[in-house]
């Protein structure tokens, strides 16, 4: 498996660790009721299909990578800083995992 | 026999080699197959189940029964594959699976068993008592039936691994193959050519046809020149491309030097992983026995072999020649050895409108129905116009057609297409994305068409990456058509003894098949299954279309409905020496060395591993015989004096930014942001799940500058879960951390005479407030010092850059021993900390939270952070908890780490376990043994007597409950 990052290319899936879901992005807002911190740490859909992940670039830039890929048939659909292009809107910010 | 001026070897040389305790001699350019046929030798071993007397079927690497077990000095490798071994001077081999000899094998008594050893007859007849299978009928039918044997030492040889990139991987090397990456070289594509043969040039290397008005083989010689001198061609001969992965990433196993004379400078072998934008499958066709009775006798083999052994290896494989086949190509073979003057007794066609225009007597609608000789084939039996006709022969070439080598295609979770003109499977067009088969692998069978489709293919592949193909013409080339009659297994009259063979490496017959299919096992993979058809090393190479039709009849249905089984990499055997290289030992894992390595060993301390890094156990004096008097005396030596230790494992991160502060707060569980420049503060680490990640100390060397470190065991954690925090959360804060764990060298110095000691270094009084930074100047050179304990004296740690680490270790070393102080080691360290109630990772395991070790209140309420909602949850907190607690045992008692804490008066059974010890030390300053561990409710039970009992070490031990902090619990010594 090779990741396509954004900030060095298309590299080894040996140089990246994996972290899980892109739902770890989704942090919920402090007070936020159990519920929402129970979704956060622990439910996980698990699709055979299109799902989008996050890789750690450990051992290259550094950079955290949400993947968009199919777990069938092992296709990349896109890679994307979780940082966003834009510093100031990070990519993770308002998205929320449905319930 | 050899035939003078013939094949592609070079005569002008001798090589000597052994086979069996005999001497003979080969040539270069022979593998040990080729030069046992030329010294006449036909029986090279015996089979798997039935030891049944077997020659050499193959010229090639899929060969199911010349394996051998290759003698080297100190190694025996064993199911080396006759054909494939290369012939060099002094080669040692011997067959495998007889005893006491190879003409004269005891266990061949199997064969007269026969007809009780078909499919499933061990799982049917071993049944009773159950007891019996492990103990008595594995090992014995294990005994029996087998395969080479290893020499059970360790393989001391060097393998490697490397990493391939190219635009353009092209595997196999025959015309197809060669016409390809010719095409794509020529457009200045990078381009790697693998082939599995020592030579390259597939099946040219036995041809004697023409191309381009050529010799083929001298064809192959200018092609491989000119793409030898190309700076963007990569040839890797002896390669086999093992499995299709993900991204058009290939295995390739290398045999380096595994079959050459033994070289030091050379690896046995090359594990490969190329990884190519675009790949061609050109890996050619095998051909395919016909089963009929007694179609396994040494002699018998390929009718493409015997053309092998003759045009490449010029060796007639026999006198008195009969060919069986049902299709035209078996001609070739015959009609060349016709014209190197070896006598063709018969060519037996089973097609009845076969052409019978040969300068040799043809057969046309007869087949082989028996064959006999015992040790070597002395006749065969057909069947013409039904006639019975015994001919004298020594040796039959059979050919039941090609099945393209289509294995990678199937890789990832592609299946073939049946052709039924061909009578093959063929591949699947898109199965491996970005790869096309091409020649006799897309099952095109004339060579012109071959060279076609290889040109074909590399243009369309240029076109794709966007490079103009070459002006370059096709090669005139033999274009013969190609036909066959289907013929799978020649009918024959029941009877108990009469088989015929199927897979010649596990023995699996006919009758076997048929038996599986009656007795239900009718699904292709059962069928593998129930037989072992396809299951040996050469994986049914040559046996499983055969197999399978023969399902497809005994289970009336068609082939392409019957299936074929999975193909799986690796598509020929790997070692597992190869896919590990430099694994062994020490090569397990990176080794990480502090600057001060060197100076410990040289003071005899023993390492050791802590992650990935190395640290001095303890430091021996003269006359220490135990490691625990070493630790004793370093411990008072800390508590009395001063000791040293090197700390550089720990983690370091450089923290940068205006929001620097503000991020701290965010992944601490305490407030920094309050932190003045030039001070240090403990801080707690937790995970988003509210357990515990880390702990460590972090500096302000400035407004908008910190130093972090971390344990040496979270030192990666901690820097992966900052980075997602930062980019994750707070990627628009002016924030930027950093590594710099490898950049300083930071060494503990602590003790009552910890100051004296740096004020003489640094030759001014040192004056820092406990928990307090500075930045000093050592030699010249910007030091750090910061004034933190991990002992519970008085404590510093200095910093350098790495580079002057060693020596400032060996100063510190030498200004300590003048104060009656020294270096102390990672035992004296953890005797320390234990002493103190401080904890490690052998308490924040990531199963405990901030309450459970007494830290509830480090978690501000003022502000959010990490893990701080989840550390709230129900169940995480509360008098259920099992909390941190110190233990001393009543009496002399010793305690040890892992042991279960119960209630005084309870049994020690499992439910009743109400904690577990985690970390132990003798403490020579308490003069008892210490314990820290998790106790249910444990912070309310100080002072209550508990027991301590482990299970494993036999250990039953009463123990007082108390604060985790025996020493100098009001850090006076700390602070002093």
């Amino acid at each position: 498996m090779r990741i396509p990052c954004p900030l060095c290319g298309l590299r080894d899936r040996r140089e990246f660790y994996y972290y899980g879901s892109d739902d770890y992005l989704s942090r919920p807002e402090e007070g936020a009721l159990p519920e929402a911190w129970d979704n956060y740490l622990h439910l996980r859909d698990n699709p055979a299909g299109v799902t989008r992940d996050l890789w750690y670039h450990e051992s290259g830039c550094a950079s955290w990578i949400a993947v968009t890929r199919n777990t069938t048939t092992h296709e990349i659909l896109r890679a994307e800083l979780v940082a966003g292009q834009d510093p100031a809107k990070p990519a993770g910010k308002g998205r929320r995992k449905a319930s | 026999m050899r035939l003078s001026g013939k094949g592609l070897i070079d005569t002008s040389r001798s090589l000597k080699f052994r086979f069996d305790g005999a001497d003979y001699a080969g040539h270069p350019g022979d593998t040990l197959a080729s030069a046992l046929l030329a010294n006449g030798v036909k029986l090279v071993g015996r089979s798997f189940k039935y030891h049944r007397p077997r020659g050499i079927l193959t010229a090639g690497p899929e060969e199911p029964n010349a394996l051998v077990e290759v003698l080297e000095e100190g190694q025996q490798t064993p199911n080396v594959r006759a054909t494939v071994q290369e012939l060099y001077e002094g080669l040692a081999a011997q067959s495998q699976n007889r005893w006491p000899s190879l003409r004269m094998d005891l266990l061949a008594v199997n064969d007269l068993a026969a007809p009780f050893l078909s499919a499933g007859f061990y799982y049917k007849t071993f049944m009773w008592p159950r007891a019996f299978w492990e103990r008595l009928y594995e090992p014995a039918i294990r005994r029996a039936a087998g395969l080479g044997r290893l020499s059970g030492k360790h393989d001391e040889a060097v393998y490697e691994k490397a990493w391939a990139y190219c635009d353009l991987l092209v595997i196999g090397a025959g015309p197809a193959g060669l016409m390809a990456a010719l095409t794509a070289a020529r457009a200045g594509a990078d381009v790697i050519l693998a082939d599995e043969g020592a030579r390259m040039g597939g099946q040219l290397l036995s041809d004697r046809g023409m191309i381009d008005g050529q010799p083929a083989p001298d064809w192959v010689s200018h092609v491989l020149a000119e793409l030898a001198a190309l700076p963007n061609v990569r040839l890797m001969p002896r390669t086999a491309v093992t499995g299709a992965y993900d991204d058009g990433t290939f295995g390739a196993l290398e045999r380096v030097g595994l079959h050459l004379a033994p070289r030091a400078d050379l690896p046995r072998e090359c594990f490969w992983r190329i990884v190519a934008q675009r790949t061609i499958l050109a890996a050619g066709a095998l051909e395919r026995p016909i089963a009929f009775r007694n179609n396994d006798r040494p002699g018998i083999m390929l009718a493409s072999a015997l053309r092998s052994y003759l045009n490449r290896y010029g060796v007639a494989a026999g006198q008195k020649v009969t060919i069986f086949a049902n299709n035209d190509s078996a001609r070739a073979a015959a009609r060349d050895l016709h014209a190197a003057g070896v006598r063709i007794v018969a060519l037996v066609d089973s097609r009845p409108d076969a052409s019978q225009d040969e300068p040799f007597p043809v057969h046309a609608g007869a087949v082989v129905t028996g064959t006999s000789g015992r040790l070597a084939l002395q006749s065969i039996t057909i069947r013409h116009r039904d006639k019975d006709i015994r001919i004298e022969t020594d040796c039959l070439g059979m050919s039941g057609g090609w099945n393209p080598t289509l294995h990678l295609t199937c890789h990832m979770n592609g299946r073939p297409t049946w052709n039924e003109t061909l009578s093959a499977f063929v591949p699947t067009p898109g199965t491996v994305p970005g790869l096309t088969a091409v020649g006799a692998a897309n099952g095109t069978f004339s060579t012109a068409g071959c060279l076609a489709e290889g040109a074909t293919a590399a243009r369309s592949i240029l076109a794709d990456l966007g490079r103009t193909a070459p002006d370059l013409s096709l090669p005139q080339a033999e274009d013969a058509a190609f036909a066959l009659a289907p013929l799978w297994d020649v009918p024959a009259p029941k009877t108990l003894w009469g088989r015929s063979w199927l897979d010649f490496a596990n023995d699996v017959t006919t009758k076997d098949v048929r038996l599986s299919a009656q007795e239900g096992f009718r699904s292709v993979e059962h069928m593998k299954r129930y037989t072992t058809q396809g299951m040996a090393p050469d994986q049914g190479k040559s046996s499983n279309v055969a197999a399978l039709a023969v399902l497809a009849d005994a289970t009336g249905r068609a082939i392409p409905e019957t299936g074929t089984t999975t193909f799986r990499p690796p598509y020929a055997p790997v070692s597992i020496a190869a896919m590990g290289a430099g694994g062994r030992g020490a090569g397990f894992a990176p080794q990480r060395f502090l600057t001060s390595d060197q100076a410990s060993r040289d003071r005899g301390a023993p390492m050791i591993e802590a992650g990935l890094w190395y640290r001095p156990s303890y430091f021996p004096r003269p006359g220490e015989t135990t490691w625990k008097e070493a630790c004793d005396r370093e411990v008072t030596m800390v508590r009395t004096a001063v000791g040293v230790a090197d700390v550089s494992t720990l983690g370091k991160i450089d923290i940068q930014g205006r929001d620097a502060a503000r991020f701290l707060d965010l992944v601490y569980t305490n407030t920094f942001s309050t932190l003045p420049v030039g001070r240090v503060r403990y801080g707690l680490m937790l995970r988003e799940d509210g357990l515990v990640m880390d702990d460590g100390t972090t500096a302000r060397l400035g407004e908008a500058h910190f130093l972090m470190t971390t344990t040496t065991a979270a030192a990666g954690q901690v820097m992966r879960h900052l980075d997602f925090v930062q980019q994750a959360f707070c990627a628009g804060w002016d924030v930027r951390t950093i590594s710099v764990t490898e950049s300083w060298a930071q060494f503990a110095v602590a003790g009552p005479l910890a100051r004296r000691l740096l004020s003489s270094l640094l030759a001014t009084p040192i004056d820092l407030p406990f928990m307090g930074y500075a930045p000093v100047r050592l030699g010249g050179v910007d030091a750090r010092l910061f004034r933190i304990s991990f002992s519970g004296e008085e404590g510093y740690e200095i910093a350098v850059p790495t580079r002057f680490g060693e020596a400032l270790f060996r100063d510190l070393l030498a200004r300590a021993e003048t104060l009656g102080g020294g270096p102390y080691g990672m035992e004296a360290l953890n005797v320390l900390r234990i002493e103190k109630g401080f904890i490690t990772h052998a308490e924040i395991h990531g199963r405990v939270t901030a309450f459970d070790i007494g830290m509830e209140k480090m978690v501000s309420a003022k502000k959010d952070c990490i893990g701080k909602a989840a550390a709230q949850r129900p169940g995480l907190i509360g008098p259920d908890r099992q909390q941190l607690v110190g233990l001393s045992p009543v009496g002399a008692g010793v305690l040890t780490a892992g042991a279960h804490l119960f209630s005084k008066g309870a049994e020690a059974t499992r439910v009743n376990s109400q904690g577990y010890v985690t970390s132990v030390g003798w403490s020579p300053t308490l003069n008892r043994w210490l314990g820290l561990g998790f106790l249910q409710n444990g912070r309310a039970r100080h002072g209550e007597v508990i027991r301590l009992v482990d299970h494993l070490r036999g250990h039953d031990v009463l123990c007082e409950v108390s604060d985790p902090v025996f020493h100098d619990k009001e850090g006076v010594k700390l602070r002093g």
